[in-house]
C-alpha cells in the first residue's frame, strides 16, 4: 500500500521538493552575509549609540525579501492543504477508483492510514524545514525589525520556529476531512480555504493572546514607545504613542497599550494624523518656552520627554515579552496537533461508518 | 457447504428512498449468477453490500460466511469490479499489476501477465489511454488474478460494443471453469447474461422478484395461449407472471411445478429473456413508467 499511496503521490512530492531546495539554496547562500552585516552594523553603533538607527536602515533595506520568505511559511500549510488534503480522497471519489482499491485485499481504515500518514508526514516535514530555514535566516532581521513586525507580532509568529508544521499537518487533514463531506474536489478546495483561513485568523485574534496571562505594566515614554511628536494644537503637545513597543522589552507582543495622564484618565486619541500603528496622547505644556520649545532643538526632544515624564504621563500597556515566544510556540503548535488528532479520529470513524 | 451469497431481510435507504429492501436470498457456491433488473432497480446497492462498499441499512448479509469487508483476508477472497470499471487514469497498466500484486496476498502474476499479453495490451500503456473494452478487460485481470473464491462484477459489459462483449463474456468464463470461482455479475440486459449464467435474480423495484436456477426457472415457466378468459379461472398450482388479453385471445406467463392439463391453451417455452421480460412486466404500468427516469 505504501507502494501505491508513493506511486500517486510522487510528482506533487517532487514539485514541493523542488520548491523547496531552491528556496533553502537561496536562502542559504544569502543567509550568512546576512547575519555578518548585521553583526558589523551592531560592532560599528554599540560605541556611538545608534544601534536604533541602524535598526532601522537594516530592516528597512530587507524589508521586502523579509515579508516574501514569511509569507511562503504563511501560505504553505493552506496551500498543503488546498492541494494534498482536499483532492486525497475526492480524486479517488470523483474518478471511482475508490471501488478499485477498497477490493482489494486491504482494509479501507489501512488505506486511509497509509495516505493519511505518507502524505502528512512530508507535509509536516515540508512546513517545519521551511519554517526552521526561515527562522534561521531572518533572525537578525527579527532583532532589528519594527515592532509591528516583531518575532511575537500575529503575522511574523505564525511564520517563525515549529507553529507552521502543526499548521501544516492541520491543513492537510482538515481539507481531507472536508473532501470526505463534501466528496467533490473542487467545492473541498473552497471550502478547506475558507475554513482554515478563518481558523488562522481566529488564532491570533481570539486564542493566542489568552494562551498564557498577559503581562501589564506602566512605563515612561521614551524613544521605544513614542513615535514622535506633533505640532501642538489647542495648547498642548501631541504624542504619538505606539501601540505596538513598551520599553524594556523589545520584540514584546503588545495587546493594549494606552496613554495614561497624571489624574489616571486615559485618554483615548485617535492617531488620524499620526504615523500608523499609534495612538495620540495630549499634553498641555508649554511650546513656547521651557524644554518642549522648538529652540530646544532635537537634543531639547529628551529634555522635552523627561518634562513630560516628570509631570506624570505614562504609557500603560499590556502584553506578552520575547520570551514566551517558545512557549507560545509549543503551545500552538499542541493546540493544532489536538485538533490534528481529532480530525484525523473523524475520519477514520467516518471511513468505517458512512463514506461509500 | 457455506454459501457464496446470503442475505436475510436485507434492506438498504439512501435518505427516504429504499435502494433495496426485504432481500432474502442464498446463492450456494460454484454458480455463475446473473442479475438482472431495470436501471435503478437496486443491483448495484446489493453488490455493493456484497462487496462491502455499503453497510446494510437492515437485515444482514454474509459472503462465503463472513460479513464482507470484515477484514483483509475476507477481503481477499471476494473479487469486485465495480461499475465502469474504474481504473487510475495516471497509472500504466504494469502499474496496476503491480498494485494487485502488493495489495493482495493470493496475486498470481504470471496468469496476470499472461492475461495482459494475450490481449494484446502493452504494459506500459497509460491506463487513461485505453478503450472501455480495454479498460474492462484491465478490471477484470485485476479481479481475476487477485484469485478470489467469488468474483462479483457489477455492469462489467454495459460500455462495450458487442464484439468486445462478447471477448470479455469469453475471457471471464473460461477464467470461471479454470478456476472454479463463483461469479455473480449483473446486466440490464438478460441477452449478455444468457449464455454464460447458470443461476437468475431478477431484481424490479428494489425487490427480488424471482430466483433460481436458470433450467429450473425455464422448466417451471410457460406461455399459455388460447381464447380469452379470466386469470380467477386457471388452477391454483399456477401462479400467473404475466397476462396480455385481447378482444378473444388470453395470454398468460405461468409458473408452476405441474405439467399443463388444459387441452384448450397452446404451450410453448419461454427463453430466458422472455420469462426476465414476464416478471418485469408484472409491475404496474405506473412504476414502469418511472424506469424512463436516470435513475442512480
Amino acid at each position: 500500500m505504501i507502494w501505491l499511496a508513493w506511486r500517486q503521490f510522487r510528482g506533487s512530492v517532487t514539485m514541493m521538493a523542488a520548491v523547496l531546495v531552491v528556496l533553502a539554496a537561496t536562502l542559504a547562500l544569502t543567509g550568512p552575509g546576512l547575519a555578518s552585516r548585521y553583526a558589523a552594523g551592531i560592532a560599528d553603533c554599540t560605541p556611538d549609540g545608534t544601534c536604533f538607527e541602524f535598526f532601522d536602515r537594516f530592516f528597512d533595506e530587507y524589508q521586502t525579501p523579509f515579508l516574501a520568505v514569511s509569507l511562503v511559511v504563511l501560505l504553505l500549510p493552506g496551500l498543503v492543504g488546498l492541494f494534498w488534503g482536499a483532492p486525497l480522497i475526492t480524486r479517488e471519489l470523483d474518478a471511482g477508483t475508490h471501488l478499485l482499491v477498497w477490493s482489494q485485499s486491504i482494509t479501507r481504515g489501512r488505506w486511509l492510514a497509509v495516505k493519511l500518514a505518507l502524505t502528512g508526514l512530508a507535509a509536516m516535514a515540508a512546513a517545519g524545514l521551511c519554517g526552521l530555514l526561515v527562522t534561521w535566516w531572518s533572525d537578525p532581521l527579527d532583532r532589528s525589525a519594527v515592532p509591528e513586525l516583531a518575532q511575537m507580532a500575529p503575522v511574523v509568529f505564525g511564520a517563525r520556529g515549529i507553529a507552521p508544521m502543526g499548521y501544516a499537518a492541520f491543513a492537510f487533514v482538515l481539507g481531507v476531512t472536508v473532501g470526505m463531506l463534501v466528496r467533490r474536489t473542487l467545492p473541498a478546495m473552497a471550502l478547506t480555504l475558507a475554513a482554515f483561513a478563518a481558523i488562522q485568523l481566529a488564532m491570533p485574534l481570539l486564542v493566542r493572546p489568552h494562551l498564557m496571562p498577559p503581562v501589564s505594566g506602566t512605563f515612561e515614554l521614551g524613544r521605544e514607545n513614542v513615535d514622535g511628536m506633533g505640532a501642538p494644537k489647542g495648547g498642548s503637545l501631541q504624542i504619538f504613542l505606539r501601540t505596538s513597543a513598551v520599553p524594556g522589552h523589545p520584540g514584546a507582543w503588545v495587546l493594549s497599550s494606552e496613554f495614561v495622564e497624571p489624574s489616571g484618565r486615559r485618554s483615548a486619541g485617535s492617531s488620524d494624523d499620526g504615523p500608523s500603528s499609534t495612538i495620540v496622547g495630549a499634553v498641555p505644556v508649554s511650546t513656547t518656552s521651557g524644554p518642549c520649545a522648538p529652540q530646544a532643538g532635537p537634543p531639547g526632544m529628551n529634555g522635552c520627554m523627561a518634562e513630560i515624564n516628570r509631570l506624570g504621563y505614562r504609557q500603560q500597556a499590556t502584553f506578552h515579552p520575547l520570551e514566551r515566544f517558545w512557549p507560545f510556540q509549543w503551545l500552538e503548535t499542541g493546540i493544532y496537533a489536538l485538533l490534528t488528532l481529532g480530525l484525523t479520529w473523524f475520519s477514520f470513524w467516518w471511513i468505517r461508518r458512512r463514506l461509500s | 457447504m457455506t454459501s457464496a451469497l446470503e442475505a436475510q431481510a436485507l434492506g438498504k435507504r439512501y435518505g427516504k428512498r429504499w435502494a433495496l429492501r426485504d432481500c432474502t436470498i442464498d446463492i450456494p457456491k460454484g454458480h455463475v449468477v446473473g442479475l438482472v433488473g431495470p436501471n435503478g432497480a437496486g443491483k448495484t446497492t446489493l453488490l455493493k453490500l456484497a462487496g462491502g462498499q455499503l453497510e446494510p441499512t437492515t437485515g444482514r448479509i454474509t459472503v462465503l460466511g463472513e460479513r464482507p469487508a470484515a477484514g483483509p483476508e475476507q477481503l481477499a477472497r471476494v473479487g469486485f469490479v465495480a461499475q465502469n470499471t474504474p481504473v487510475y487514469t495516471g497509472l500504466s497498466i504494469a502499474d496496476h499489476l503491480r498494485l494487485g500484486a502488493r495489495l493482495n496476498p493470493r496475486w498470481d502474476d504470471t496468469m496476470a501477465r499472461e492475461r495482459i499479453a494475450s490481449l494484446d495490451l502493452d504494459p506500459a500503456q497509460r491506463a487513461g489511454k485505453l478503450s472501455g473494452g480495454q479498460r474492462a478487460q484491465l478490471a477484470l485481470t485485476l479481479g481475476l488474478a487477485k484469485r478470489p473464491e467469488l468474483l462479483i462484477l457489477d455492469e462489467p459489459v454495459a460500455s462495450l460494443d458487442p464484439l468486445a462483449r462478447r471477448e470479455f463474456l469469453q475471457g471471464l468464463m473460461e477464467a470461471t471453469v479454470e478456476h472454479e470461482l463463483s461469479v455473480v455479475l449483473s446486466s440490464h440486459l438478460v441477452s449478455d447474461l444468457e449464455r454464460i449464467c447458470d443461476y437468475l435474480i431478477v431484481l424490479v423495484d428494489s425487490r427480488v422478484q424471482v430466483i433460481g436456477e436458470t433450467d429450473e426457472l425455464l422448466a417451471t415457466h410457460h406461455r399459455l395461449t388460447g381464447p380469452r378468459r379470466d386469470p380467477g379461472t386457471l388452477p391454483a398450482g399456477q401462479h400467473v407472471v404475466s397476462a396480455r388479453h385481447t378482444d378473444r385471445q388470453s395470454t398468460y406467463v405461468v409458473r408452476t411445478d405441474g405439467p399443463i392439463l388444459d387441452p384448450a391453451w397452446t404451450v410453448t417455452r419461454l427463453s430466458l429473456e422472455d420469462l426476465v421480460l414476464a416478471h418485469m412486466d408484472k409491475r404496474p404500468a405506473r412504476a414502469r413508467r418511472a424506469d424512463l427516469e436516470v435513475q442512480r
